[in-house]
């Protein structure tokens, strides 16, 4: 029977290992037993409260209790839209007059700051929402009207014009990712994740769902540990961490910082990175480190539900870069070049097209953007079939697996994190005492650079920055400039600019 | 300790290096500026930092505190 909805993951190993940890931290501990009986409380206080096929928010701390929170939305027969508690006020608000939600639930970490948000709709304390007596009955009839396209999440990642873009994902495509990613992963029951991805990103879907799915187990590793590395692999050794996926810096700092000589982490055998480059040295001390562990690299875009390629590293890999690979089961993936035309030969660049059960239904109460992005499939126009075009530019090597090489426009990867320029110039100008900004990105050196003109402080522009862009966003460095240079046609002359300035 | 304030402020410029400290204003060193931190000060001082050191917050919350760690590091 193909499955209809996540939440029959969660039956079926509730059932099975009802006393099983599922979701871990420090300060939490919930077997599948327990995650199941909390998701049907708030389930049922949702629906007592006349939230169906809606945005519910999920504005709490990182941890057990909050992915709990995610599933009880999905009894409900809502969608769930991960916040961060660390998120600037600036941003919650976009993301509120975007999804104009009925429900946030909330817990001790975020009381304050929603208190503080102009929010008329319903405040739902999380430990209040357990206390509900569970109704299956109501809860049954929900899931019998469900169907596989129906909304999971929306999650936010930048936008150019200032504003985040919210990408809304079906459970159909959550569950072929999973099972398609799982595969190539390699997870069975015996799995124990360390999870560093925040909630708030796609990321986290490679450790939430395939839990799940085996009924697994997830560790969440505190963030400051990925600043103290020894402290990080004693944490994975402890837990007996046999699986990660990270982002490719979390690694490189583990290794740079020369950890693995002094500890070794005992239990990987599977350690997936991706959404960066790796570089090749830090990538060889880990192999030395973990020779029993299989090395993945991951590439996929927000929009096609997590990722879509993945490579495995061979045991002789040499090479200065490490493909992208190839698509999952299910995925096609493919480049077009500037007329629209499939490139097939290799070392010539195309962008990358996606198309398959994994695209996401777009962006979330905003048609015009989605239009652009998802379009028809100009190989044909025989029949209505949409693909995601990526903005990313690849090609293919001798031996036919892609290769990442850059993007077409200003977006940016740093930490992992998904980072259009555009606005952070967009928060910038909405600065008063600013006359024009411009942001660059050193690739290099993985700096953001703002440089302005006007009569604001760097101080106080860095301080009214943080009070608009999450920490990940706000400029590493920042310039003030008596003018920014301007192109013949009066527009900000961005090239001139990075040169003088990379080169200063 | 002027050039250990000059790194701290290279990396975070807007960051007062004599007041901060972890402890009580919060984390603030991400990941990757740790690997820059710990880089820059080797260089500068000719120092190397032994990794057991890396897995304790307690000789990073400031300035004062990683300024003895480098004094511990060039007698040692």
């Amino acid at each position: 029977m193909p499955r209809i909805n996540v939440l029959e993951y969660l039956d079926e190993s509730a059932a099975r290992l009802p006393e099983k940890p599922a979701f871990c931290d420090d300060s939490l501990r919930l077997a599948f037993g327990e995650l199941d009986r909390r998701s049907r409380a708030i389930g049922t206080a949702l629906a007592l409260g006349g939230f169906c096929g809606e945005p519910v928010v999920v504005f709490m701390g990182k941890g057990p209790a909050a992915v709990s929170a995610f599933f009880g939305a999905l009894r409900a027969g809502c969608f769930y839209v991960p916040l961060d508690e660390e998120m600037p006020r600036h941003r919650i608000e976009l993301i509120f007059a975007l999804l104009q939600p009925r429900a946030v639930i909330y817990d001790q970490s975020t009381r304050a700051a929603l208190a503080g948000l102009d929010f008329q709709g319903e405040a739902l304390c999380y430990d209040a929402l357990l206390e509900t007596p569970i109704d299956d009955i109501a809860l049954r009839k929900i899931r019998s009207r469900a169907i596989d396209t129906d909304p999971i999440y929306v999650v936010f990642t930048s936008g150019s014009t200032g504003k985040p873009k919210g990408v809304a994902a079906c459970h159909r495509s959550v569950i072929d990712y999973v099972e398609n990613l799982s595969q190539v992963l390699r997870i069975n029951e015996d799995t124990i994740f360390g999870n560093q991805a925040p909630l708030y990103v796609d990321a986290c879907l490679k450790e939430l769902y395939p839990t799940l799915m085996f009924g697994a187990t997830t560790w969440f590793v505190p963030k400051q540990y990925f600043s103290f590395p020894l402290k990080l692999i004693e944490f994975l050794n402890e837990k007996r961490v046999n699986t990660v996926c990270w982002v490719a810096s979390a690694f490189t700092m583990v290794a740079a910082l020369r950890i693995l000589d002094e500890l070794r982490p005992e239990h990987l055998r599977t350690i997936a990175f991706g959404s960066e480059v790796f570089p090749v040295k830090q990538l060889k001390a880990w192999r030395k480190a973990c020779p029993e562990a299989r090395f993945l690299n991951l590439y996929g875009p927000t929009e096609a539900t997590g990722m879509s390629c993945f490579y495995a590293l061979p045991n002789d890999f040499e090479g200065d870069k490490v493909p992208i690979g190839g698509p999952f089961k299910n995925t096609d993936v493919f480049l077009l070049d500037e007329q629209n035309q499939r490139v097939e030969q290799p070392n010539t660049p195309g962008e990358i097209c996606i198309r398959g059960t994994c695209l996401t239904l777009g962006y979330y109460a905003d048609p015009a953007r989605t239009a652009q992005s998802f379009t028809q499939n100009p190989l044909h126009g025989r029949y209505d079939e949409k693909i995601y075009r990526t903005g990313d530019l690849a090609q293919y090597n001798e031996t036919g697996e892609l290769l990442f090489l850059s993007r077409k426009d200003y977006q940016i990867k740093r930490a992992g994190y998904r980072i259009e320029l555009g606005e952070i110039e967009s928060a910038a100008h909405s600065v008063e005492g600013l006359h024009a900004a411009c942001c660059l990105f050193d690739d290099a050196k993985k700096k953001i650079i703002l440089c302005y003109a006007g009569d604001i402080l760097r101080a106080d522009l860095n301080e009214a920055l943080k009070a608009k862009l999450p920490q990940y966003m706000l400029p590493n460095v920042i310039h003030q400039l008596e003018a920014l240079p301007l192109t013949p046609n009066g527009k900000i002359d961005r090239n001139g600019l990075k040169c003088s300035m990379l080169n200063a | 300790m002027d050039d250990l304030l000059a790194i701290l402020n290279d990396l975070y410029p807007d960051v007062d290096f004599t007041a901060y400290d972890a402890r009580v204003d919060g984390p603030l060193i991400q990941s990757m500026e740790m690997v820059e931190l710990i880089t820059a000060i080797e260089e500068k001082f000719d120092v190397e930092f032994p990794p057991s050191l890396m897995g304790d917050p307690d000789h990073f919350h400031s300035a004062a505190a990683i300024w003895e760690l480098i004094r511990r590091l060039e007698d040692e």
